[in-house]
């Protein structure tokens, strides 16, 4: 065997084998997160049924997924095909200053949202907590819309006007149901980032936590360890299966325009 | 005869750049027209101002008679075959031809009859119902000319229609788009960099450079008697001789013509404004011919030495420099099973006809 097969290894290892044991230790019959193991359980799960703070946060991390991915991926579609379709002055550090969130580290955001937020007056609730995620998750709506915007053909709207259509039915005819696809994809990704996401809410939270954010707050008590381990199982759970759809949608696009695949998230 | 096309003035400027620069244009009912030119000499954008994709900087367009000045693109009763045919890949190619239908206020069964029907005329019957983003190059081709057809234009416009396909499908679609255009009757206008393309299909050529029309005239004339050298350049193979004005009178003008001789030319032969003018007199290749040992001359005759030849199985391309002369001529010869091909370094001598000069305007 090859070092670099080796690395490989233990750098999939060094990723994955903590992701790995959480539903190791979900399923596992003691309150201690050690090994050895106990036995099997799902008793976990079924106390995770029981905690009435759990359901308020997870249905305000819907709230708050389902309005930022709305948002973002509403201004994503206006952003990306301004930027594939269109030219005009400063386009480049227009473009830049949007995407700049993507690698702008988090807490600086969360930070300077909150003592700009205070100095407005805004209290904080689940809106401020949407305003932040909107801002990070509109550069991962852009890349993916981009990428949709870009490869279609720019005579196909002409055709439609040329063939009788408005503007605006040439878009709604033509293009909207080519970069559907991309739309869906943009979305599901924009709502697993806001499902995730714990700096900015945490920081911008009022007084309904997001799901992170209490996972978080329950880590200090060591016998609601297990759930928490039991919820981080289903989380897994449901990121595979949303970023699985993503990019099902993403790859359909791809094909239906017939454009060549650049590569995408996964 | 009507003119279902008319352009008068028309100018266009993209910021400071001057795209086109006064085209006056008029094209018959039932003409199948080409605007034929290099890139970027504003071909496309003129073929765009009349589809109504780009608006006019000066000038009036008249499109059978009605100013198109406030009309809109999808008002107007032209259609256009995209370069990159733009099928809608999310669409039946039925769905693709009747698009433009759904606006017409047909009833179902009226729209998918007329839909086959041109599907028929460009030869896809039974197509209707696959996926258009299957299809070949040519059928996507095909597709966007019946999605063009069926809406019965006015005026079908046509955006470098055959660049995209090979060279056989490229020879094929062009008999069939004459075909096409003979049947229907409608005028095309045909967008070309390929000057061949352009002989073999239209009635009128216009010629195009930096945004102004150097010549419009019949394939045949535009051959025969290119207006400019430039022209005469761009269209086919044309040979470049020095020639000076020897003399004048009310029939004919005489040039001293490098390596030929006295050559004495008709006054009809000439185009206006030529006289004073001319210090280069053209001759396509096939003007000249090689004498081969015992033949006799029909036309005057030069000397000259083969300096190189390419053989093209039915065709010879010699390159000769005539006797006193320095500069390349290219002479075609068909090849004959009596007629030996002259190797390098050959002398030899060549026929020529006054009647075939060519002498340019200014």
């Amino acid at each position: 065997m090859n070092w670099l097969r080796l690395y490989a290894i233990v750098y999939l290892v060094f990723l994955y084998l903590p992701v790995l044991l959480l539903p190791v230790f979900s399923f596992n019959d003691a309150t201690v997160i050690a090994f050895p193991l106990n036995g099997f359980t799902t008793k976990w799960f079924v106390e995770l049924a029981g905690i009435d703070a759990l359901h308020g946060a997870l249905k305000n991390s819907l709230f708050i997924g389902l309005s930022s991915a709305t948002l973002s991926t509403l201004l994503g579609i206006c952003a990306a095909r301004a930027s594939t379709r269109y030219r005009f002055p400063f386009k480049a550090p227009i473009m830049g200053t949007i995407m700049l969130p993507l690698v702008l580290p988090e807490i600086i955001v969360a930070v300077s949202l909150l003592v700009v937020l205070m100095q407005l007056g805004f209290s904080l609730t689940s809106w401020t907590v949407i305003m932040g995620h909107t801002l990070i998750c509109t550069p991962f709506a852009i890349a993916i819309l981009s990428s949709s915007f870009q490869g279609l053909d720019q005579s196909l709207e002409e055709a439609a006007v040329d063939l009788g259509e408005t503007r605006w039915g040439a878009f709604s005819k033509i293009i909207l149901p080519l970069v559907t696809p991309g739309i869906v994809a943009s979305f599901l990704i924009a709502f697993t980032i806001s499902m995730d996401e714990f700096i900015i809410a945490f920081f911008l939270t009022g007084a309904d936590p997001t799901l992170p954010v209490y996972i978080w707050s329950q880590l200090r008590f060591p016998k609601r360890l297990p759930s928490v381990m039991a919820l981080g199982t289903l989380l897994i759970l449901a990121s595979l299966v949303l970023l699985s759809i993503a990019e099902y949608f993403r790859r359909r696009g791809i094909r239906r325009t017939g454009a060549k695949d650049s590569g995408g998230f996964l | 005869m009507s003119s279902i096309i008319s352009l008068s003035g028309i100018h266009k400027y993209y910021g400071d750049y001057h795209a086109l620069r006064g085209i006056d244009l008029e094209i018959k009912q039932g003409e199948f027209f080409s605007l034929l030119g290099p890139s970027g000499c504003g071909k496309t954008t003129l073929l765009r101002v009349i589809a109504g994709f780009e608006d006019v900087s000066e000038g009036v367009l008249l499109l059978d008679g009605a100013n198109m000045a406030r009309v809109p693109a999808n008002k107007r009763p032209t259609n256009m075959v995209f370069q990159s045919y733009a099928i809608f890949p999310h669409l039946t190619v039925g769905q693709n031809v009747a698009f433009g239908l759904r606006k017409k206020g047909l009833s179902k069964a009226d729209m998918a009859a007329a839909a086959d029907e041109a599907l028929t005329m460009v030869g896809l019957a039974g197509y209707g119902s696959r996926a258009a983003h299957a299809l070949s190059g040519g059928q996507r081709q095909r597709v966007a000319l019946a999605r063009a057809l069926v809406l019965k234009p006015k005026v079908l416009l046509l955006d470098e229609p055959l660049s995209a396909l090979d060279k056989k499908m490229r020879e094929q679609m062009q008999s069939e788009l004459r075909r096409l255009q003979r049947q229907v009757g409608i005028t095309f206008i045909l967008v070309t960099h390929d000057q061949e393309e352009a002989l073999i299909m239209s009635d009128r050529i216009a010629v195009m450079f930096e945004g102004e029309i150097a010549q419009m005239a019949s394939p045949q004339e535009l051959y025969r008697r290119p207006a400019t050298r430039r022209v005469g350049e761009f269209i086919g193979v044309m040979n470049f001789l020095e020639a000076k004005q020897t003399g004048t009178t009310e029939k004919a003008v005489s040039f001293d013509v490098e390596g030929l001789g006295n050559a004495e030319i008709s006054v009809d032969q000439l185009p206006e404004g030529a006289r004073a003018t001319a210090d280069v007199v053209g001759l396509r290749p096939e003007a000249l011919s090689i004498l081969f040992e015992g033949q006799n001359p029909t036309g005057r005759v030069a000397d000259a030495t083969v300096q190189d030849l390419a053989y093209y199985g039915d065709m010879t391309y010699y390159e000769v420099t005539l006797e006193g002369s320095s500069t390349p001529v290219t002479i075609s010869m068909k090849n004959l099973i009596s007629r030996p091909v002259l190797e390098r370094g050959t002398k030899t001598r060549v026929q020529w006809d006054e009647r075939s000069l060519v002498i340019f305007a200014a």
